[in-house]
């Protein structure tokens, strides 16, 4: 795995029992001792991810907010200083190019958080997309390391740590401070479905930041989580991944995700036509979440079937939910058959897709 | 490290076979093999009394990462399969050559020769 990129953490993990895998392209731990035990872990007391592949952009300059509100769908001008905002980014189209994090530092000063399999194609993009903006774009995904801690006691174990007043920080929004004498923003955000926070910092740091982090977090229940629990927590959760449940074929309106986009009289993003008229008229497909009723595992582009046999879609993620025991999942069906009986073929046995609104399990916050 | 047992016979797709005085013999999967899979997360087993051939497939195996087939190491007669893998298919991680047996034979014929002892299986992995 020699060509794959390494975050600061690669030994610490290694050192730890995690199971290095490629994931898009770089050497990450995809579980350390069981993906199910610490997909329990995070939601009864706390888990510890290494996220450093993620990318971080700076966008600055006097016309950094109108450059964003031309680029992204949500609406950026809604931000003040220390709060962050969730959006996708989407194509003239409507297709959505990625998902990220806005966080406001001070007025004409942005930092994006982007999937680290976009880093380049959205850079391009938002490159191109910036002609005739007074901003200015900066990849600054080698300075940040970033961990999240994440479940019901990692206040209780980050506060322990920090001077910061986390009783303070609410769900989306963060601050500047020390983490165990590490210099970090400390972001009130996470993709588990749990309280949580996400800690950017100097990736020299990483190991000291992770070490006292697992220290602090021992006693309180805290384990080393890798991608593959992050990945049915999200699930279990209901957000999207994007490459899955969003991507270039799927909007946001596709997606279930209009709160996202916003259509302001003055507020036009790139996108806005094509969204707009989504929005009045709805969507050729759209995305639905299963559960199952059953153990077996449906998987990602497994054909789904309607009542008549026809395919009418194909199944975006699936896991096994480890707090339902049973099966879930998402798929992009045919509008006019989402509403109706789906069904998938597992070896050979037919296994009904029951619709469920997500969150699997319900959604805890800070 | 794999624990290997040396009392046990292995087949190349990481089942191994118990055999009995009496003529039966026990079938599962090893530990190199339920590590490999990750978290295992659901088990479909054969009906007792199905006539099985030596490598046909038993049955599937399905963890969070993947689905994969289990190959019979030898000719038998499903005399029992094991029911407490049906509502808790982790303790095939658990303890692989124990609790999480999969299959009671009866045999028929003897026990292929391709079957690898404990110290072939672990220079089969390597």
């Amino acid at each position: 795995m020699s060509d794959l990129l390494r975050t600061p953490l690669r030994d610490f993990h290694a050192a730890r029992g995690g199971r290095l895998v490629d994931f898009a392209g770089w050497e990450m731990p995809v579980q350390y001792r069981s993906i199910l035990e610490e997909h329990k872990a995070v939601r009864r007391a706390a888990g510890l991810f290494d996220v450093s592949h993620m990318g971080e952009v700076e966008v600055q300059g006097p016309q950094a907010l109108d450059f964003l509100e031309h680029l992204v769908t949500n609406e950026v001008a809604r931000l003040l200083p220390g709060k962050v905002l969730y959006t996708p980014m989407c194509a003239a189209d409507g297709g959505t190019l990625d998902d990220l994090l806005v966080y406001l530092r001070s007025p004409g000063d942005y930092l994006l958080c982007v999937n680290a399999s976009n880093i380049a194609a959205d850079l391009a993009w938002m490159a191109r997309q910036a002609e005739g903006f007074a901003v200015t774009i900066t990849d600054r995904s080698a300075d940040y390391a970033l961990l999240a801690i994440q479940g019901p006691a990692s206040a209780a174990i980050l506060q322990a740590l920090t001077g910061a007043k986390l009783g303070l920080l609410a769900n989306y929004t963060f601050c500047e401070g020390t983490v165990a004498g590490v210099a970090c923003l400390i972001s009130r955000t996470g993709y588990t479905g749990e309280d949580g926070f996400e800690l950017y910092h100097a990736p020299e740091d990483a190991v000291v930041l992770a070490e006292a982090l697992l220290a602090a977090g021992g006693p309180h229940g805290l384990e080393l989580a890798g991608l593959g629990a992050r990945d049915s927590l999200r699930l279990e959760a209901g957000f999207p991944l994007h490459g899955h449940e969003l991507s270039p074929a799927i909007s946001p309106v596709a997606a279930g995700l209009g709160w996202t986009v916003k259509l302001g009289k003055t507020r036009r993003s790139l996108a806005h036509e094509a969204l707009a008229r989504e929005m009045a008229e709805g969507t050729e497909r759209r995305v639905v979440f299963f559960r199952t009723g059953d153990r077996r595992i449906v998987r990602a582009e497994t054909p789904v079937r309607g009542p008549d046999g026809t395919i009418v879609g194909r199944v975006l993620s699936g896991t096994l939910s480890p707090l339902l025991n049973e099966a879930i999942g998402s798929a992009l069906i045919e509008t006019a058959a989402a509403g109706g009986a789906l069904s998938v073929d597992i070896r050979g046995v037919e296994i009904r897709l029951l619709a469920v609104r997500p969150p699997f399990v319900p959604l805890r916050r800070g | 490290m794999s624990n290997i047992p040396a009392d046990l016979h292995y087949a190349k797709s990481h089942e191994w076979l118990r055999l009995a005085a009496d003529g039966t013999a026990l079938v599962g999967i090893t530990d190199y093999a339920q590590s490999s899979l990750g978290d295992i997360t659901f088990v479909q087993l054969p009906k007792v009394g199905a006539p099985l051939a030596a490598g046909a497939t038993f049955g599937v195996v399905e963890s969070v990462k993947a689905a994969s087939d289990l190959y019979m190491p030898v000719a038998g007669i499903v005399l029992a399969v094991n029911a407490a893998l049906d509502a808790n298919p982790e303790l095939l991680n658990q303890d692989p050559y124990g609790e999480a047996w999969m299959l009671k034979l009866k045999l028929e014929g003897s026990a292929p020769a391709e079957l690898l002892d404990a110290a072939a299986y672990a220079r089969h992995l390597g």
